[in-house]
């Protein structure tokens, strides 16, 4: 696809598709949002790179094979479940951590934010590796 | 430290394939990395099923919300037994692709979509909540999905889209069923479940939900109306997955039925358990029929499968304690020979460069090994008295004529002479009979060295799996009481209740 | 209020088959997450059409709380409904590249028995 209108939306939309994503991820605990919201928005990033530069742009952008994000993102979400058991409570206990920030006040990190961090990449990762699979096989039929 | 244990088959596999999965471009670590996983998760749950025998049930509280609310993990006799089985047979598998796969190159994906798909299995066994055990379903059906499309060509695709669109029919109609018994009963949690609907009841909509759990359980187990998509799809990937299929894929549907139908909708069973002996006996007919068209060896086994489910369902509908340890033994059986029957057969094929036995023959000559692991398999598949088949099937129908079901006994039997009719077929073409004219010779030596050697690793496998056929035949009595004991904590769940639900579950009788 | 669902409901499925049994391949893809569809809005009415707040935050005691689990389920099944129809849509898209056709009739190669 070659349109003008497309890439320059592109350049501008993708910092904006990042950033709400990780919104989406860290406000996902209370409000609406989360891990999988969060990274289909930043899945989109990459599709729309996909769509408007060419599947080896995306690809270059995001720099490691969406198989090593799904890989690396269960991972943490495995761990993230398996963290409770480490201090002696029941498997997928959450933790938490609250630190006091100054000039903002109690910052609360715990192991449900680990384990939606690891969806994030999760579904990053499956995005992209489905999105870009159903590209290159439209790419080889186009080209045949 | 011990109520921890249930949850590692399932979510530690998972672990695993994460790890397998970062590790995608080093075959051989992902080889090494699954080896370590199932040996683990085998030890853990050999533990969990020593434990579930002696001091009762364990029971894993997710999150350490308490049991109706939160999501459970039980291991009790039942879910240890499959899961013990499962690992077993899951370890053959990796024997033999360790020793196909790693020539082959089946792709990257092999490993971490078989741990997934083990761990979900283990999963849908270990689970004490409805709702959970739709999640692990979709777990092993997203491994399975990837094993049975991999590095396919259009043969193998082909067959995968059949079984994947069946497959989330199924969930569908699963998902329905979860939903409708949600708004009903107000809890998904099984123990939960069981003891509500014994005091309350669902008038007029528990035949409909148990049907609805019928049709998806039996589509997912290839019971009679529902078993097209598995002829056309299983014998089509390699054997290593084959057998992990087999094993595996349908008992998963059986034993999940077995649960929901002897824990939750045994209420009205001249409705609910008479429909299942009617669709058990045709599937008993229609998988011996079926296999016995079958020209191909892998294809040949993959049907018989079918009626293979059928007695085991038989099992489950004849509802006795002596017809459900038969059903258990049985599948334990089932599970161990048929992996070890299409593994010689992915085997054979191999060596002859085809799996057609019109196209085959005099493989007795140069390889006695293979031809008597066959037979051997191949006469406890078809339940020859010494041999481990023999003593499920006897079960199955000492049971049935105690309970007067003539009709189905009487299919079982018939069925029985007829799968020693298709196990001794291949044996006449494949092993026994001459090499038809114009087809090379598939002597020792006459192969490129490659396939020699990778033929004489995975007959390994065979053989660790016929070590414990033979193992099964000779403790057949003290497995067979374990089954009784399992078969009447199921048919008497009390044990089972109070396990998950504390004082609450005496509520029931 | 139910009605009105279960008429949807009702609809969702009737189009969902409607689709599956189409010869198209895509249109049967589209089917079955139709079908997916109905299942989620089946849950959603079968747990009960109630006016409350969202559970589980501060809300302070004596407000009408939803139930949770009905939304947990379907949020699960969306999840995973999105995961498969992808790889179906995918797995579709390569078989019908490699048999040169969109008709699930043309798909008898697996089922051909060995001549």
């Amino acid at each position: 696809m070659n349109s003008v209108i497309l890439r320059t939306g592109t350049v501008y939309l993708r910092p904006l598709l990042l950033i709400f994503s990780v919104f989406l991820l860290l406000g996902g605990h209370n409000q609406p949002g989360g891990g999988f919201t969060g990274g289909l928005v930043a899945g989109l990033a990459f599709v729309l790179e996909a769509l408007a530069f060419g599947l080896d742009q995306a690809r270059r952008t995001l720099r490691v094979h969406p198989l090593t994000l799904v890989g690396c993102g269960l991972l943490l979400s495995a761990m993230s479940a398996f963290f409770s058991t480490l201090l002696g409570k029941p498997f997928m206990t959450g933790t938490w951590w609250v630190w006091h920030v100054p000039g903002w006040g109690e910052l609360a990190v715990g192991t449900p934010f680990f384990f939606d961090l690891g969806v994030y990449f999760d579904v990053l990762g499956v995005t992209c590796l489905i999105i870009f699979s159903l590209l290159n096989a439209g790419e080889a039929e186009g080209k045949t | 430290m011990m109520h921890l244990l249930p949850v590692y088959p399932v979510a530690g596999l998972i672990l695993w394939a994460a790890v397998s999965i970062t590790l995608h471009r080093y075959p051989l670590a992902q080889m090494a990395v699954t080896a370590l996983a199932l040996l683990s998760a085998w030890a853990v749950s050999l533990i969990l099923l020593y434990t579930a025998t002696f001091s009762g049930p364990i029971v894993l509280l997710v999150g350490n919300w308490p049991a109706p609310f939160g999501i459970t993990f039980v291991a009790d006799r039942l879910s240890g037994l499959m899961t013990v089985t499962a690992l077993t047979v899951s370890l053959c598998v990796w024997l033999y692709a360790a020793f196909s796969t790693a020539r082959e190159a089946t792709g990257q994906g092999f490993y971490p979509a078989m741990l997934a798909m083990i761990g979900g299995v283990c999963g849908a066994f270990l689970t004490g909540d409805l709702f959970n055990l739709y999640v692990w379903f979709e777990v092993l059906l997203m491994g399975s999905f990837v094993l049975i499309a991999l590095g396919g060509g259009r043969k193998q695709l082909e067959g995968a889209l059949k079984y994947v669109s069946v497959n989330l029919v199924s969930s569908a109609l699963f998902l329905a069923g979860a939903g409708i018994l949600y708004g009903a009963l107000g809890t998904l949690n099984m123990a939960d479940l069981a003891v509500k609907m014994h005091l309350q009841g669902m008038p007029m909509l528990s035949s409909a939900v148990a049907a609805l759990f019928l049709c998806a359980f039996g589509i997912k187990a290839a019971l009679f109306p529902f078993f097209f998509w598995l002829p056309a799809a299983y014998h089509t990937p390699p054997a290593a997955v084959n057998a992990l299929f087999g094993a595996l894929m349908t008992k998963v549907g059986v034993v999940a039925m077995i649960r929901v139908f002897t824990l939750i909708f045994n209420h009205e069973t001249e409705v609910t358990h008479t429909l299942l002996l009617i669709l058990a006996g045709v599937t008993i007919a229609v998988g011996a029929l079926g296999a016995y068209g079958q020209w191909e060896i892998r294809r040949i086994f993959s049907f018989s499968i079918i009626g293979q489910i059928g007695y085991i369902i038989m099992g489950l509908a004849l509802n006795t304690p002596l017809a459900l340890a038969g059903a258990l033994f049985f599948m334990i059986h089932n599970m161990i020979v048929k992996t070890a029957l299409l593994l010689t057969g992915g085997i054979a094929g191999k060596l002859m460069g085809t799996e057609d036995i019109r196209r085959c023959g005099g493989l007795y000559v140069g390889r006695p090994l293979l031809a008597y692991a066959y037979l051997l398999c191949a006469l406890s598949l078809a339940g020859v008295p010494p041999l481990s088949g023999f003593f499920g099937k006897l079960a199955l129908i000492r049971a049935g004529f105690d309970a007067g079901a003539w009709a189905v006994t009487a299919v079982a039997v018939a069925a029985s002479f007829l799968s020693l009719g298709y196990g001794m077929k291949v044996w006449m073409y494949a092993f026994w009979g001459p090499l038809p004219a114009g087809i090379p010779d598939t002597a020792p030596g006459m192969r490129s060295p490659s396939v020699e050697s990778s033929a004489r690793g995975m007959i390994w496998a065979v053989a660790a799996l016929i070590g414990l056929m033979l193992l099964l035949s000779v403790g057949a009595g003290p497995l067979m009481r374990f089954c009784l004991a399992t078969a009447e904590g199921l048919l008497d769940p009390r044990e089972y209740l109070q396990a998950v639900l504390g004082q609450g579950g005496g509520a029931l009788k | 209020m139910e009605f009105g669902f279960a008429i949807a409901i009702g609809g969702l499925y009737a189009a969902g088959f409607y689709m599956m049994l189409r010869r198209n391949i895509v249109k049967f893809i589209l089917g079955l997450s139709l079908l997916g569809h109905g299942a989620n809005l089946l849950i959603f009415t079968a747990a009960g059409l109630t006016r409350a707040n969202a559970p589980l935050t501060a809300g302070g005691s004596g407000t009408v709380m939803a139930d949770p689990v009905p939304q947990a389920l379907i949020l699960t099944a969306i999840v995973i409904g999105f995961g498969v129809t992808a790889y179906m849509l995918v797995l579709g898209g390569r078989v019908s590249q490699l048999s040169q056709a969109d008709d699930v009739d043309a798909l008898r190669e697996s089922e051909r028995g060995a001549e």
